[in-house]
């Protein structure tokens, strides 16, 4: 058992922003950064001086490889008016906002700061996506990236050894991306707000303006078989078991519990907060399950005081379609090898007992890498207060929800858990 | 055995040699690879070299299509994938290594736990010659 872990002073949410997630040719990380910014200060019910901000805490993966320039810290503490005050970048590859978000938790608790901005913006489409599988590469364990191992190679070797343990098969990925794929139809900053479905009438639109023969499939399922509609891109991962190249960014201002109803009435507060870090493939004892992925979880429910039954709904971080089976187990809403079962059966839909996802995930919100894990706990702001529009989850007395950010094939992992009183 | 640095930078040397080496802690019997200068059981310092006898089973693994640069550059792309894979070896440790001899195309046809044998794929010329690890079907 994890040692019992609190912060020395409470944390509350009391602002949030995101921008549309997507590949734009004509905005880059600061325009998207600055969306994000607009809507967090319109976010905050009894407004508040912009100048009153501490200090950033910034995640950024690689806009190093990605843009070619680096030390996004100041440049967007500059972008927002804060410099000359600190501005810190965090990176743990895909999970690099979620820990600025944690390192402004601590800055707050710590009793330095009382007023703290944390965010993350990432700008991945101006590559190829060769380049792009290089880029992410770079967080992989080294050992991997030398024999091949492109960032969906790796999770396609989990996904084999997943099914060699517990029998399932791609059929059960693809209910995963249905899933996705249908909550996300809500969400007008998802990146690809269309349910399968709605992409198949898409393609039949536009074989039909081409003059081409019209495909047909049966069902999504069918679509989802047809190696035209969804080629191998790392077997057993198909494109549409992977999230998309995408730039974005999202910000969220946090504040000392006590000072919190200054600026709303409805603030969320901090209760849980974990993390953990991994060993990459050839290091990991089992490869159907990620040891930094339940320390975080075991540091945030030890926290928290929580269990996993106690979550309302979660996001969980789907850059591929197994990681999200393989992480509703290792958060223990499901038992091991149960994960890929409880998502035929439908109990992660959005009006199911668990929803995972409702924001539709990586695979259909879009993972700009570094504004991902704020990108998640937007998702938890929006639901938690009750301001998810069409996809607000159908539960009276919401109250608790989570959010699962991973980095690299693992190597680093958070969970998040906040509520509303 | 020789001195060498219980290092990434003496394993690969090793592999260009076509050993697959990895380093055993001399005090509690702890196996790496690739080589652990520091026993991360025990935290003693004193290791050995230990030559991998190269047999193993294959544990997991995925065919690649979309390819980095570098794979490219070896004449991989979306029409002529590569299998890369993770080996559990005889001795009881895991690597990450290159599935040769298999059919990337055919990843259905690959199976988990099939016996493997390790080999060595050289590239590149003189000085800049690489070698990656791999294994094929026995």
């Amino acid at each position: 058992m994890q040692k019992k872990r609190k912060l020395g002073r409470g944390v509350a949410v009391v602002g949030a922003g995101m921008s549309k997630f997507g590949m734009f040719k004509n905005k880059d990380s600061k325009d998207l950064f600055a969306e994000a910014f607009r809507e967090m200060l319109e976010s905050v019910d009894k407004g508040f001086d912009p100048n009153d901000i501490d200090a950033l805490y910034l995640g950024n993966f690689s806009n190093d490889f990605f843009m070619h320039q680096g030390h996004w810290g100041p440049i967007i503490s500059d972008l927002i008016g804060l410099a000359p005050k600190p501005a810190t970048r965090t990176e743990g590859a895909c999970a690099s906002s979620a820990l600025a978000f944690r390192e402004g938790v601590f800055a707050i608790a710590s009793g330095f700061y009382d007023i703290v901005l944390v965010g993350g913006v990432e700008e991945m489409s101006k590559r190829t996506t060769e380049e792009v599988a290089e880029g992410l590469a770079l967080a992989e364990v080294p050992y991997e990236a030398r024999v091949g191992f492109t960032f969906p190679g790796v999770f396609g070797a989990l996904a084999t050894a997943y099914f060699a343990k517990y029998g399932a098969n791609r059929e059960h990925l693809m209910n995963v991306t249905i899933k996705s794929h249908s909550n996300a139809r809500l969400n007008p900053k998802a990146q690809f707000p269309y349910s399968i479905k709605d992409m198949m009438n898409l393609k039949i639109e536009s074989a039909k303006k081409k003059g081409k023969p019209l495909p047909h499939w049966e069902d999504e399922k069918a679509f989802l078989r047809d190696p035209n509609a969804n080629p191998v891109v790392a077997w057993p991962m198909l494109l549409y078991d992977c999230c998309p190249i995408s730039d974005g960014g999202a910000c969220m201002l946090l504040v000392g519990e006590e000072i919190a109803k200054n600026f709303t009435d409805d603030p969320l507060y901090v209760i849980g907060i974990g993390q953990g870090s991994g060993k990459g493939l050839h290091a990991a004892k089992d490869l159907t399950t990620m040891e930094a992925t339940k320390n975080a979880a075991d540091e945030a429910y030890g926290m928290s005081g929580l269990k996993p039954s106690d979550i309302q709904f979660s996001e969980v971080h789907d850059c591929f379609s197994i990681a999200e089976l393989i992480h509703i187990e290792d958060l223990g809403f499901f038992k091991p090898g149960e994960g890929y079962k409880a998502v035929a059966e439908g109990l992660t839909k959005r009006d199911g007992p668990m929803p995972i996802n409702t924001s539709g995930g990586l695979k259909c919100k879009g993972h700009p890498v570094g504004a991902t894990g704020i990108g998640q706990l937007f998702e938890v702001w929006k639901q938690l207060r009750g301001e998810a529009g069409e996809r607000q989850v159908p539960k009276k007395d919401l109250r608790i929800g989570a959010a699962h950010n991973l980095g690299g094939t693992g190597g680093t992992c958070t969970f998040t858990i906040l509520e509303r009183r | 055995m020789e001195e060498r640095p219980f290092s990434d930078i003496s394993y690969e040397q090793y592999l260009k040699e076509e050993k697959l080496m990895g380093s055993r802690c001399k005090k509690c019997g702890a196996l790496f690879v690739p080589p652990r200068s520091i026993c991360i059981k025990c935290y003693s310092s004193e290791m050995e070299w230990v030559e991998m006898k190269g047999d193993g089973r294959l544990h997991a693994f995925t065919c690649i299509t979309v390819a980095p640069p570098f794979m490219i550059e070896q004449g991989y792309d979306r029409k002529h994938p590569y299998c890369a894979g993770v080996v559990d070896l005889e001795e009881g440790v895991k690597v990450d290594a290159r599935i040769e001899g298999v059919d990337a195309t055919k990843p259905e046809e690959i199976t988990i736990g099939m016996p493997l044998k390790v080999t060595f794929l050289h590239w590149g010329e003189g000085e800049n010659q690489e070698t990656f690890l791999a294994f094929q079907p026995v």
